[in-house]
């Protein structure tokens, strides 16, 4: 069973009790004992939680046994809820698009989803009434221009593009520009993908971030920066999200692919450990396969079995 | 990342045992608890770990490593030997057709590197004497089919499309007959990126593959895959019977565990690795270095291998000595550059060292060997007393000493400037946190 599917049955299931591979974990024993911790280092490592997020978590359990006198496994189950719970809480979902231009310049690794989810986003606030707008800023990847050209065609929405191999920051400029001038009410900026080790293309990054900023701030447009996360990828989304944020301040993130087997728990330690809000994610490749990130849903969905 | 560096993680844990005479199951246990969170971080499979970890318990608790005298370096062989016969020993080659042509099929997740991958793959069959042609079979992905038209452009390859109209099945076909008329003897098969539970798409793949017969089918993975790796091998190796794997995005920080727990489920080799989005980088697969990789350690255990035979255990504990109380002089110091030198070329060596062999700056450091060749001479043209105490190095001396050995006195001056700068940095370790016991060379480490 997809994610996707999880995620629909999530609700339903959360009336029932707490999740099956975890409620597993819990229930069906009479003591809290090693083995018990043991098989829920499986599931969360399983689940690409992360290891320092694991045992941190575990840590935590094993002190609150001590200190609060929980001899019941399913008591137990009720504080690693909560725990869970306050790691992810403080989210919400979406954008606010309250100023008069919004900008939403989106960046990731490659191929992680970024110019699918600006499909996405750009089809939700379409039928919502905004007046949407692109900007092909990846002008690295060949074909990648005519990527989201084809995406504007679909969506019947404005795209701001150049040559390839022009400059990103120009492209960025144009767009915000025309936005103003045709009163559009989001714009959101394509970026090429690029591992946020190459520090060169951080650095263009990073420029194309200020000319944006220095624009925005004229006619005071609100911008955010949204973190496009793989839910395949393992450990490396903390990286990917450290180094994203420290070079052009992430506000959120978005997490693709929900769609397969890979639960994306790795967005715990994001939130947890740089403090990250998620707030969409993609179930999909067609312009709908878009939610706004809910961290109940998404937590019955990361331990739910496969089958 | 938290363990970057197995190999010093573990000699401190056996450091701390140290004093405690014998080690003993619980000992090596906690040591292979290490071995288990630096599997895990790479993003190696849970389970895969798990089996790991129970093989090399039972070989690790044996008397042979608690009796050693260096019972970290002891887990970190057998933590080696073991990866090393998980991973597959030698490179593995793509199956070239006596009849041709020779056709190649890739296979995937969505956003892992297919399109590219097989334009880096036409370009090294090209340079190879082979006439590729793409097939352009994303039909699904906006401006896929483009894409591939631009690589094809670039690579001066041609380019094999029916529009994204068409059915990828019927596209693999026409592909043959196209190549024939083209003169072309190496077929490279574009696919949409899918998902391993999405039926209708996996199954498409399958026809694919039972309509032109590929020679070879590469599954490509991101490197920065997690857990789910399994689950994507799994389902694409068993419904296509894969060849192999092209690992992606190698030149990225990813430690890349998910090489060894495909290849732990499928058995398939790892073939080649991407390391960059220009068209020339590919490199082929070594599994030694991945496993190195996948422990953070650099090749760690082929230089504790190369200083075991080389260095003397006697003198390497009484230069130790003389370190710490900074005793140390320079005829101290060539003896141990000799004893170096015997290890092989110092290039080789620094590549070993975990954190250099992969910074990318360094990648083309040359260190000449032919400046150590100066320095032994420089001092070896001194005396004795001067080699002890390098202080009474005055003007004149140094004028005999460039002459005598036939290098310059700025080339004299340098020496003495860095020894001097050694002992200081030296002093400065000892009053500090030097560690005693761990294989340290000092210059070098
Ligand atoms: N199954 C699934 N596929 C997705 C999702 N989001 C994106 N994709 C697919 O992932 C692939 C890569 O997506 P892109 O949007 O091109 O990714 P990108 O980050 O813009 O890639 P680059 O520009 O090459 O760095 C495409 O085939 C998309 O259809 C998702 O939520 N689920
Ligand atoms: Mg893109």
């Amino acid at each position: 069973m997809g994610f996707l599917q999880r995620l629909k049955e999530g609700l339903r299931k959360t009336k029932q009790g707490f999740v099956d591979k975890v409620s597993n974990v819990f229930s069906g024993r009479t003591n809290i004992d090693d083995d018990l911790f043991e098989e829920l280092e499986e599931v969360l490592i399983q689940a690409d939680v992360g290891v320092k997020t694991t045992f941190a978590l575990i840590e935590k359990l094993q002190e609150d046994v001590e200190t609060e006198n929980i001899t019941e496994p399913e008591e137990l189950m009720n504080y690693f809820q909560k725990e869970l719970q306050t790691m992810l809480q403080n989210q919400e979902g979406g954008f606010k698009l309250d100023k008069k231009l919004n900008i939403i310049m989106v960046v990731g690794v490659n191929g992680a989803g970024k110019t699918t989810t600006i499909a996405k986003i750009a089809g939700r606030y379409k039928n919502q009434g905004k007046k949407v707008m692109l900007a092909a800023g990846d002008t690295f990847r060949a074909g990648a221009i005519e990527q989201l050209q084809i995406w504007g065609d679909r969506l019947g929405v404005n795209v701001i593009a150049q040559q390839e191999g022009s400059d990103a920051a120009a492209v960025a400029y144009d767009a915000v520009q025309s936005a103003r001038a045709r009163d559009v009410d989001l714009l959101i900026i394509d970026t090429a993908g690029r591992l946020h080790t190459q520090t060169n293309l951080m650095e263009e990054l990073k420029k194309v971030k200020r000319v944006i900023d220095r624009e925005a701030a004229e006619i005071a447009a609100g911008v955010e920066v949204l973190l496009v996360l793989d839910a395949t990828t393992g450990q490396n989304a903390i990286a990917q999200a450290k180094l994203f944020n420290q070079a052009v301040n992430v506000d959120g993130v978005a997490l693709t692919k929900l769609d397969g087997t890979a639960k994306g728990g790795i967005v715990i330690a994001v939130k947890n450990e740089l403090g990250l809000p998620i707030k969409l994610i993609g179930v999909g490749e067609a312009a709908e396969d878009l939610q706004n990130f809910d961290p109940e849903e998404f937590i019955e969905a990361l331990f739910s079995s496969d089958q | 990342m938290i363990f970057s560096n197995l190999a010093e993680k573990l000699q401190d844990t056996f450091d701390k045992l140290r004093g405690k005479g014998k080690l003993n199951e619980k000992d090596v246990k906690a040591a292979l608890k290490e071995v288990k969170m630096a599997l895990l971080e790479a993003d190696v499979n849970y389970k895969v770990v798990k089996k790991f970890i129970n093989k090399i318990e039972e070989r690790a608790v044996g008397k042979e490593v608690m009796e050693s005298l260096t019972p970290g370096q002891h887990v970190i062989k057998i933590v080696n030997e073991e990866m090393q016969e998980l991973m597959g020993g030698s490179k593995e080659e793509i199956a070239i057709s006596s009849e041709p042509p020779t056709i190649i099929m890739m296979a995937g997740l969505q956003g892992s590197g297919k399109t590219t991958s097989a334009g880096k793959l036409a370009r090294k069959f090209a340079k190879d004497g082979k006439k590729p042609l793409l097939v352009a079979g994303d039909v699904y992905r906006p401006a896929a089919i483009r894409q591939l038209q631009v690589l094809g452009e670039r690579l001066e390859i041609p380019v094999f499309s029916m529009g994204d109209d068409s059915d990828p099945v019927d596209i693999a076909r026409g592909s043959i007959n196209y190549a024939a008329s083209h003169n072309c003897d190496l077929i490279i098969l574009d696919t949409a990126g899918r998902l391993h539970i999405d039926q209708e798409m996996m199954a498409e793949l399958e026809e694919v593959k039972a309509a032109v017969e590929p020679d070879e089918i590469l599954l490509v993975v991101d490197a920065m895959t997690g857990q789910d790796a399994v689950n994507v091998a799994k389902n694409f190796d068993q419904r296509l019977d894969i060849n192999g794997v092209i690992l992606t995005k190698m030149d990225g920080d990813a430690r890349g565990g998910a090489a060894l727990s495909i290849k732990a489920i499928t058995g398939k080799p790892i073939k080649f690795a991407g390391t960059g989005e220009k068209l020339a980088d590919l490199e082929e697969f070594h599994p030694d270095r991945m496993a190195s990789r996948i422990l953070g350690m650099g090749d760690v255990l082929s230089l504790i291998e190369k200083a075991e035979k080389s260095i003397d255990k006697e003198k390497a504990a009484a230069l130790e000595e003389k370190l710490r109380k900074n005793e140390f002089t320079l005829e101290d110091f060539m003896e141990q550059m000799d004893q170096v030198r015997n290890m092989g070329p110092m290039d080789e060596l620094l590549g070993m060292i975990p954190g250099i062999g992969e910074a990318k700056q360094l990648k083309n450091l040359q260190v000449d060997d032919k400046q150590l060749d100066h320095i032994e001479a420089i001092i070896s043209s001194m005396t004795p007393g001067e080699r002890r105490d390098p202080e009474v190095i005055n003007g004149s001396r140094r004028k005999r000493i460039a002459l005598g050995s036939g290098t310059s006195i700025q080339d004299v001056n340098r020496l003495l400037k860095q020894f001097k700068q050694t002992k200081k940095m030296m002093k400065q370790l000892n009053s500090g946190k030097m560690k005693k016991g761990g294989f340290k060379l000092p210059f070098f480490g």
